[in-house]
């Protein structure tokens, strides 16, 4: 019973701290252009032209 | 960064972020080039592309002003436009993200808490298991349900139900009985199925926001962002710039060849003629002499002309075909959807079948608490889960189909509306033809490669219609354009300049009949080059297939009777022609009233009310502002085979639509009985629930192929 008392908070906290990662992301905009974000992988920073 | 950071910050003037539009932008190396040719440019702190807007911020110095962005943008391959910063429209999606994670969040966690208690967890352990799962689910299903409540709530209070409402007694009820199960120490909560349940509905609504918002910011990217407006002569011979909606009465704008006009007027100084295809139909060019009326909206084909303003603003032409439109709109609206004309049969039905339950197991002599809990479960398993998922799925699959295809879709409704259509009414100027001049194929044949080169290069100086139209069809037969010297226009006359020492022009024939160019490449006789707005690609094949599909078309045009006779009998169709914009409005209601569905194709100004009044409507990507803002689809492209495949493609969704229904409503006739008995545990309702959703979103995923 000793653990669950340790484990539940500790498991709730690290949801929660998703969750607060996810709130934080959404305002900075992060998922404000999902295509794009999928493309900018491809884009060739060596390329000068 | 650090080279930034050194910099003695007194110096550096206040950096000004400007926001612009680029149509052209659609892959990782657009992407790269827009942000390199715009990082480039000194007094650029950043430049940040989003290709789902399809627009580029840049961070940059006060000194650096927004046409020099433009021209770097123009240098590097690209067509932008400052964007007015008031039209940020909000998203539809981005409010339903946040109850989305929290229901998703919620429901992992009470799931997990669930999962020892249906293993058998008793006594203290499961005691302490449900005020956990009462801890986080209460606040969490107060949030994410939000939505529902607002809009059952708004729904009751005009005395009309939706989906919603039968969603949002299901959720209360199923809390309230949860939280006492809870406080008394019960066997069974119900916040996992609860919040599973919201998980779903807020899935199926954002997938619907989703595509109303990648749709929307395709059409916004077509659209032209900078304010119309005109150049305005002042008295003393000065000339400015005015914004549309500046101009008043009695200024005169110079207008120069290939603009728009910005207000209705009267020429002053000058004659041209006027291309008034937008606002008619009519695709012949009209000449206007001094004193005569031109229309805004209208572009100057010929020459610069000084025009009076007789009216501007609300009084215009066009003002006038803004207010049709927003009377048939009206109609439109009325139009209610599948899902929610299926919640009106459902509603009723789920509420009898609970309070029967409820009444039934009283009579049986069962106490009033357990007659309550399995009415109740009752009411949960018929939870519209997959009923939420089965519209909302199907309609994003197709509509994404579509997009790849070149048509963009607005609304899940535009698809519902326009699978039910058996008539359509095309436009001609523009939809049915190609609403620009082209070329006559065979004079093109004629010319020698020096000529076709010298006819290029000339037809490249000019912004006059029929030297656009020439340039295109030339550079698209791979013609090299020649290099020549002393280029000069002269508005209302054509082109010259020097080729090898020889004296080359492109301008009007002397004899001008119908439109035509005339080409004196110094190497023998004057060519003459013949124009004529030609119909699109498979326009033939596209109309057949629209007859297989069993709908009729024919031709609604504002053009003249000889213009729309030619085009009739090329496509075999019945056609009528110089319709105002108030007939075109009227022809459809006429015939909505004798119980046939409408789809109107357009594409002008003056198809705008045809377009906002019909069933559904589709409008090319070359239409204008006005037309791709009034229809339900816009297809990209020239190719008219993109109207049988929206029809079949809607078909299609509404079919798989159907079968969802079907196979949410055959998991209830399963549970419903089951839950009757009392049966029902959590642990069921829970499996019972994700397996239907999944099913639901499986078959939806068959239409990724629906546009071909």
């Amino acid at each position: 019973m000793t653990s669950i008392a340790f484990l539940l908070p500790i498991a709730l906290g690290m949801g929660l701290c998703g969750l607060a990662a996810f709130f934080w992301a959404l305002k900075r905009g992060q998922f404000s252009d999902l295509d794009g974000a999928a493309a900018r992988i491809l884009i060739d920073e060596d390329d000068a032209g | 960064m650090s080279a930034a950071a050194r910099l003695p910050a007194a110096a550096a003037p206040a950096p000004v972020r400007s926001v612009l539009a680029v149509p052209g932008m659609h892959c990782a190396g657009c992407m790269g080039k827009v942000e390199r040719s715009l990082g480039a440019l000194p007094g650029v702190a950043s430049a940040r592309t989003n290709l789902t807007a399809r627009t580029v911020e840049v961070v940059h110095d006060e000194a650096l002003e927004t046409p020099q962005l433009v021209a770097a943008l123009a240098a590097a391959g690209f067509e932008a436009q400052p964007r007015v910063a008031a039209e940020d429209t909000p998203s539809a999606v981005r409010p339903l993200l946040a109850p989305l994670a929290v229901a998703a969040f919620a429901c992992m966690n009470v799931m997990l808490l669930s999962v020892s208690i249906w293993s058998g967890a008793e006594g203290t352990t499961r005691e302490m298991f449900h005020w956990l799962s009462a801890a986080i689910g209460v606040p969490a299903i107060a949030y994410a349900g939000k939505p529902f409540f607002a809009s059952a709530l708004a729904a009751l209070k005009r005395g009309r139900t939706n989906m919603d409402v039968p969603i949002s007694i299901g959720v209360t009820l199923a809390t309230c009985l949860s939280i006492y199960e809870t406080m008394t120490g019960g066997a069974d909560a119900w916040f996992d199925g609860t919040l599973m349940l919201l998980l779903f509905l807020l899935a199926g609504r954002a997938l619907d926001a989703m595509m109303r918002d990648r749709a929307r910011a395709g059409v916004d990217a077509l659209l032209r962002q900078a304010a119309s407006g005109a150049m305005v002569v002042e008295a003393g011979g000065a000339t400015r710039w005015l914004a549309a909606a500046a101009l008043a009465p009695g200024m005169v704008m110079r207008v120069a060849a290939g603009e728009r006009l910005a207000a209705d007027g009267r020429v002053v100084r000058g004659a041209s003629r006027f291309d008034q295809s937008l606002l008619t139909g009519e695709s012949e060019p009209v000449a206007a002499r001094a004193g005569e009326a031109v229309h805004a909206g209208t572009l100057n084909v010929d020459a610069p002309v000084d025009v009076e303003v007789t009216a501007a603003g609300t009084d215009t032409a066009l003002a006038e075909i803004a207010r049709l439109m927003e009377a048939a709109g009206q109609s439109r609206s009325a139009y209610v959807r599948i899902a929610d004309r299926a919640s009106r049969l459902y509603a009723p039905a789920v509420h009898t079948l609970a309070a029967l339950t409820f009444a039934g197991w009283m009579l049986a002599g069962a106490g009033l608490y357990h007659a309550l809990v399995v009415a109740i479960a009752v009411l949960i398993i018929t939870c519209p889960c997959a009923l939420g998922l089965a519209v909302p799925v199907a309609q994003v699959v197709a509509a994404s189909a579509l997009m790849k295809r070149g048509v963009l879709v607005k609304d899940g409704a535009a698809m519902e509306r326009l699978a039910q259509v058996d008539r359509a009414l095309l436009d001609k100027t523009g939809t049915l033809t190609l609403g620009r001049p082209v070329p006559d194929e065979a004079a093109l044949d004629a010319l020698s490669a020096a000529e076709a080169s010298v006819a290029l290069a000339l037809a490249s100086h000019s912004r006059h219609p029929l030297s656009l139209g020439l340039a295109q069809a030339l550079a698209a037969r791979g013609v090299q354009a020649a290099n020549l010297a002393d280029v000069v226009e002269e508005p209302g006359r054509g082109v010259s300049g020097t080729w090898q020492g020889m004296r080359v022009a492109l301008g009007r024939p002397v004899a001008a009949e119908g439109m035509a160019s005339a080409l004196d490449a110094g190497l023998g006789p004057v060519r003459v080059i013949g124009f004529a707005d030609r119909l699109r690609p498979d326009a033939a094949q596209a109309l057949d297939e629209l007859k297989a599909l069993g709908v009729e078309c024919s031709i609604l045009s504002g053009d003249g009777i000889a213009a729309v006779a030619q085009v009739a009998r090329s496509t075999g169709l019945t056609a009528r022609a110089s319709a105002s914009p108030a007939d075109k409005q009227q022809n459809i209601a006429s015939l909505q009233a004798t119980g046939r569905r409408v789809l109107m194709v357009g594409d002008g100004l003056n198809d705008g009310p045809a377009l906002a009044a019909a069933d559904a409507s589709i409008a090319p990507g070359s239409a204008s502002d006005v037309g791709r803002q009034a229809a339900d689809f816009v297809f990209t492209g020239e190719s008219l085979l993109a109207l049988p495949r929206a029809v079949r493609a809607s078909r299609r969704t509404m079919r798989v639509v159907r079968q969802n229904f079907a196979l949410a409503i055959g998991y209830n006739a399963l549970a419903v009985p089951l839950a009757m008995a009392g049966l029902v545990t959590p642990l069921i309702a829970a499996v019972a629930m994700s397996t239907s959703s999944l099913i639901v979103v499986a078959n939806s995923l068959r239409l990724q192929g629906a546009a071909r």
